[in-house]
């Protein structure tokens, strides 16, 4: 039992599907009420998609084990109508501290600069996360959430998948077009399947115990290697919500893990970390080794595989839950393509291409900071210590210092989606980018550039003043968004741009110039945006047969 | 100070979008170049890089002043 939480309990509703002799079926089913499984769901309600989830418990992550969401998690899960709700509750940070046998020697901080809406990260306890998700889910009419529904059989024909799920009334049978496997790493689908998730464990173990105190440590991400209290390891303090605090304690591979999870063993541990005379309360313990490891491809006919059961990190560097939310960003705006037969099946594949590519940038980042913080040899702790020792004061050491590359969001260069540049551009924004915020103005009231892309492909087209669009642009515009895949466009114009507005069309001020300038756009510059929010082209000019050329690229036809 | 200590690792022709990314590259590399080595033989591998980085540099300003910083606090040992 914790001390600042209570599981809620979904109770078990028996369902109409399980009174039939026929096999019911549904559009779209996700197996796994987990953040990336309820992250599905999220999505394919904001989308308008029937669909459904099954999940063999009837509660949220018993014990927290995710601690830190990025800016991009938040931008996505906004999109779904429930960061705010998060934030409020979660502590937001940005800066992170690294100590070398008790010294500071590097402080970093991850907002890479103002005028984003969502911070750097928060940190907030899984089960709240998933709670909070569940919550918005009751919300959407299309998705329903079937708790203690245990998927225990997968048969896969050309035309559909059928599953068995276990239920305290019993076994029933269901059909579906599309599977979304969410059932953790441990993926019994994936194993019914005969798949495998490759990869290595690391010979390490890691204690995490949170407590509850009353402190008021700030907001930080605090790495120590080597610390006195812990010689020899590592260890990680990290605030969250509820006076929570998350330690990491590096252990060795030689630890005994049933030994080092008894609260005796525990509590001098904790002690020694925060001092005598701190007042803490145990909340909740474990002991962990890592994995880095993947699925060779993340779909397989109807079968589509995403966060942990498809790849899986260790966590220094946050990039589990964290990138399984950008697998279900990308996913479900194409499997609504292709439901409403707009797209052809083979867009799925470039989920498979652009998130296995995003699974071995994360799984390469995890390792190597698994590595730096256990060293294999001792060359390799001689390196690691020295570049810890030389970062106090000189700065290439500093970045290599490696306590985890914090997630970042995956940039899909190489997408088969992308229509490559014909123009110079500088900056970042490069096809297959994820859009970078900015803070703008509309009807003389703020928002964010983010926030106003609704799920949708989207043409954003920068313009110096309003007066100066051409008439016959002003029209495309409008046709576009009757098009049967629309694509809608808003109208950037510059700081000091004429404030009005062209009806039918949403129309930004670039209130601070800071769109302009991350985008290097000039006057008439067009850039084309998938639903996720990625950049898919961009041209100097805007002319409708390419806008169309690329969105046809990634329908198929 | 000649001696560049800010951070100055770079791919040879394409674009990072991490600042970490070419270090991290690096450090990659400098631990497998020492894979399945004893530490005498990782010595003379050290030895040999050294070496080897330093003629490419060649500036003798530049490799006094590393020399210096990587002497630095430590002592002798008198034997
Ligand atoms: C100590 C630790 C710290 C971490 N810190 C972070 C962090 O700071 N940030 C971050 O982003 N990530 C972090 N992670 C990783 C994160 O917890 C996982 O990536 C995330 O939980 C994966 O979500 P998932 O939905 O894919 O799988 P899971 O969370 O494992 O969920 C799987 C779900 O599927 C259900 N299920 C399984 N089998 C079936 C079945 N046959 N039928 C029906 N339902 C089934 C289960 O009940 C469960 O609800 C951390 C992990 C650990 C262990």
């Amino acid at each position: 039992m914790l001390a600042t939480y209570q599981n809620p309990i979904y109770e078990y509703e028996r369902s109409v599907d399980q009174n039939t002799d026929q096999i019911p079926h549904h559009p779209v089913i996700i197996v796994g009420g987990g953040p990336v499984g309820l992250a599905a769901g999220l999505d394919a309600g904001v989308h308008g998609i029937n669909a459904l989830i099954l999940d063999e418990s009837d509660t949220v992550s018993v014990g927290s084990r995710a601690v830190c969401y990025a800016k991009r998690s938040l931008e996505i899960l906004n999109r779904w109508g429930c960061a705010q709700r998060m934030i409020d509750k979660g502590v937001t940070w940005k800066v992170g501290k690294i100590f070398f046998r008790d010294k500071l020697i590097r402080q970093f901080d991850l907002l890479p600069a103002p005028g984003h809406e969502q911070p750097a990260f928060i940190n907030l306890q899984q089960y709240y996360l998933e709670q909070y998700m569940v919550e918005r889910l009751r919300e959407l009419e299309s998705v329903e959430v079937r708790w203690k529904n245990k998927v225990i059989d997968v048969v896969e024909d050309e035309r559909k998948v059928t599953l068995t799920i276990d239920t305290p009334d019993g076994p029933y049978s269901l059909s579906c077009d599309w599977l979304v496997v969410a059932d953790g790493a441990n993926s019994g689908i994936r194993a019914r399947m005969g798949l495998e998730s490759d990869g290595k464990v690391f010979q390490d173990r890691f204690l995490i115990v949170d407590v509850v105190m009353k402190q008021d440590a700030p907001p930080e991400r605090w790495f120590s290697f080597d610390p006195s209290y812990h010689r020899g390891w590592s260890t990680l303090l990290h605030r969250q919500a509820d006076d929570v605090y998350r330690l990491d304690f590096q252990l060795g591979w030689n630890a005994d893990p049933v030994e080092e999870k008894k609260p005796e063993n525990i509590l001098p541990r904790v002690k020694a970390m925060l001092g005598e005379g701190v007042d803490f309360e145990l909340e909740w313990a474990s002991v962990y080794t890592f994995t880095c490891r993947r699925m060779e491809k993340f779909r397989h006919g109807r079968l589509l595989y995403t966060g942990d059961a498809a790849h899986q990190v260790s966590p220094f560097g946050a990039r589990g839950a964290n990138s399984g939310f950008q697998d279900v960003d990308n996913l479900i705006w194409k499997l609504d393509l292709v439901l409403q037969g707009k797209a052809k099946p083979s867009l799925l594949d470039s989920y498979c291409e652009e998130r296995v590519a995003a699974a071995e940038e994360n799984i390469m980042n995890s390792t190597r900071s698994t590595d730096f913080i256990t060293p294999k040899s001792n060359v390799s702790r001689l390196f690691r210590d020295t570049v810890l020792e030389l970062a106090e004061h000189h700065e290439f050491a500093q970045l290599l210092t490696n306590s985890g590359r914090l997630s970042d969001p995956s940039i899909l260069t190489d997408s088969m989606l992308n229509t490559p540049d014909s123009s110079n551009f500088a900056g970042d924004m490069v096809p297959g980018s994820p859009l970078d915020d900015a803070p703008m103005e509309m009807g003389g009231e703020e928002r964010w550039l983010l926030n106003t892309l609704d799920g949708r492909f989207h043409l954003l087209y920068f313009i110096e003043d309003l007066a100066s669009l051409e008439p016959f642009h002003q029209s495309v515009l409008i046709e576009m968004q009757q098009q049967s895949v629309p694509v809608i466009p808003i109208i950037v114009c510059g700081e000091f741009g004429s404030i009005g507005s062209i009806d039918g069309i949403t129309t930004l001020v670039d209130a601070k110039g800071l769109a302009k300038q991350r985008f290097d756009a000039e006057q008439g510059t067009v850039y084309l945006v998938r639903p996720d929010q990625h950049v898919l082209g961009r041209w100097r000019k805007f002319d409708l047969e390419k806008v169309s050329a690329a969105v046809d690229k990634v329908l198929g036809s | 100070m000649k001696l560049n200590t800010k951070t100055n690792f770079h791919p040879t022709d394409s674009h990072f979008f991490r600042a970490y990314r070419a270090g991290d590259d690096f450090y990659e590399a400098l631990i497998e170049m020492h894979r399945g080595l004893s530490d005498e033989l990782s010595a003379k591998v050290n030895a040999r890089l050294i070496l080897l980085l330093a003629n490419h540099i060649g500036d003798l300003t530049v490799l006094h002043e590393a020399m210096g910083l990587a002497r630095g606090e430590i002592e002798k040992v008198d034997s």
